[in-house]
């Protein structure tokens, strides 16, 4: 097992965002975490690669506890973020080589690598512009692309392919797969495509409300439910009702700023 | 070391690529200068206490590097809003090497900015040793330490800009006027004389002042002691509060 979560648990004041939550992920596994909004997927995320401190609970990543030691366990994975984590003054290619530095990338393979994923984000031709210059839709290209540059042992998505059109998202699973497929990595995704969840996952787990209601793989989720798509069982299983924080940009926008002033 | 030199670089970059915070970081000491220089400067002579544009030009450059310091270690708020904070904080960096990069970044900016302000001193009337600019240069890089760290520790214990008012008006301005930039300290006396003493951009302004005049209140050593220890002391806080931060 690379990851190992047992009773997790996260409380804010009263609120708990995670609430006695268990699960593991096998190496080379694609680990879809599926859930409505505010169903603790991000806080989840965020407990895993060391940026906040659990209530209570334990982790294990790759063999060491991120809670004790966060710097040890920050070499093992690496994260693409909900939100933006850019820095906008500087450029696409700033932005990647800085990443490249704090990843310690030797330099040969650094620009060789820094190329191949802004193209295939197709940035590379921009690659000396301000971020700030940058649509919604580019900067998140941009943040998937330094997600990629160096290959950890699990990699963390919050929702990657959020706003991109079908195209661009093909191009980053392909490349996520192969990731995969040739270097073991062992991915953990979060998404509300649930189809890019069927396609690509080998295991999923659904989180609703900060609990873990159902663990399996697609077609397992599907059976159990009697349904022939992971949509559909996906909706069987967390019901029919609209989240709280309802999915429109303006939303969104709203949510982040909670978020900022927190 | 590759570490802290991009992370240091990049505070570099952004400063240069920030024509609106240069500009306005040298038009307020400039005002100051020729403000209260050509405003103050005939009461001071008249008092006794010789060539204002002399005791003031240190003084200005000093204020420059300290609120750009502060500024620019306070900065680390903006990159908590613009998300850019978490990207350092999950990379397998140790977090004082990332505080430190930023901090020596932001210094040697304020340090820039304070250089530039020396410059524009000279055609105001200030004349000093050439010989003992190394000195002064030294002083006013070990004030943007201390600075840039005091103000990244603040910025890292905030979440927003809204309490940095506050700090402006009730931390980083008396810190200020009770330096000695403006007029001469050895007046003070009783609770001010106190909070004098213990305030080490008071110690910064002598240093500079009295490398550049050769007019030491304090003596070169003490100066020099006290804002090196004082800047090792708050390294040491800045980098345990980093370490702590969440995002």
């Amino acid at each position: 097992m690379i990851i190992e979560v047992k009773n997790l648990s996260k409380k804010f004041k009263s609120f708990t965002a995670v609430d006695d939550v268990s699960f593991s992920v096998e190496k080379k596994d694609i680990f879809a975490f599926l859930g409505p909004n505010g169903a603790g997927k991000t806080t989840t995320i965020k407990i895993l690669t060391t940026l906040l401190k659990p209530s209570s609970g334990e982790i294990i990543l790759d063999g060491c506890d991120p809670v004790k030691n966060g710097n040890k366990a920050r070499y093992s994975f690496g994260i693409v973020f909900q939100d933006s984590s850019l820095d906008e003054e500087l450029s696409a290619y700033e932005n990647m080589e800085l990443h490249a530095v704090l990843y310690r990338i030797p330099k040969k393979i650094r620009k060789e690598r820094i190329e191949q994923l802004l193209k295939i984000v197709e940035l590379w031709d921009r690659r000396r512009e301000a971020v700030k210059k940058f649509s919604g839709g580019m900067k998140r290209r941009l943040e998937i692309a330094r997600g990629l540059l160096h290959h950890p042992q699990i990699l963390f998505l919050d929702e990657p392919t959020l706003g991109l059109d079908p195209q661009t998202r093909n191009h980053i699973w392909s490349y996520i797969k192969e990731l995969n497929e040739k270097e073991d990595v062992t991915v953990f995704f979060t998404t509300h495509y649930l189809a890019e969840a069927e396609k690509y996952s080998s295991k999923i787990a659904i989180i609703d409300k900060g609990k873990i209601i159902s663990q399996g793989s697609s077609r397992e989720l599907m059976e159990r439910t009697q349904t022939d798509s992971l949509e559909d069982a996906f909706i069987k299983i967390t019901g029919e009702d609209i989240r709280k924080e309802d999915y429109s940009a303006v939303d969104r926008m709203r949510q982040r700023r909670k978020v900022f002033k927190h | 070391m590759a570490i802290i030199y991009i992370l240091w670089l990049r505070q570099i970059k952004r400063f240069f690529r920030s024509k609106a915070r240069i500009i306005g970081s040298i038009g307020q000491p400039l005002l100051f200068l020729v403000a209260l220089g050509f405003g103050m400067g005939p009461i001071f002579e008249k008092a006794g206490e010789g060539n204002y544009i002399y005791f003031l030009s240190p003084g200005i450059i000093v204020m420059t590097i300290l609120f750009s310091s502060i500024f620019t270690g306070v900065d680390i708020i903006w990159d908590r809003q613009f998300g850019f904070l978490k990207e350092t904080l999950v990379a397998p960096v140790s977090r004082f090497k990332i505080v430190l990069g930023r901090i020596l970044g932001g210094a040697t900016t304020s340090l820039l900015q304070g250089v530039i302000v020396l410059i524009i001193t000279i055609p105001v009337g200030f004349r000093f040793d050439i010989a003992m600019l190394p000195l002064a240069l030294l002083f006013m890089f070990l004030i943007a330490i201390f600075f840039t760290t005091l103000g990244t520790t603040i910025g890292s214990m905030l979440k927003d800009m809204q309490a940095f008012h506050l700090i402006m008006n009730f931390l980083v301005m008396p810190i200020f006027f009770l330096s000695g930039a403006l007029f001469p300290i050895e007046h003070s006396v009783g609770v001010l004389e106190i909070i004098t003493k213990l305030n080490p951009l008071a110690y910064g302004v002598d240093g500079v002042r009295g490398s550049l005049t050769s007019n030491f209140y304090f003596s070169a050593g003490t100066d020099l002691i006290v804002l090196f220890i004082a800047s090792i002391l708050i390294l040491l806080l800045s980098s345990y509060i980093f370490s702590k931060i969440e995002a």
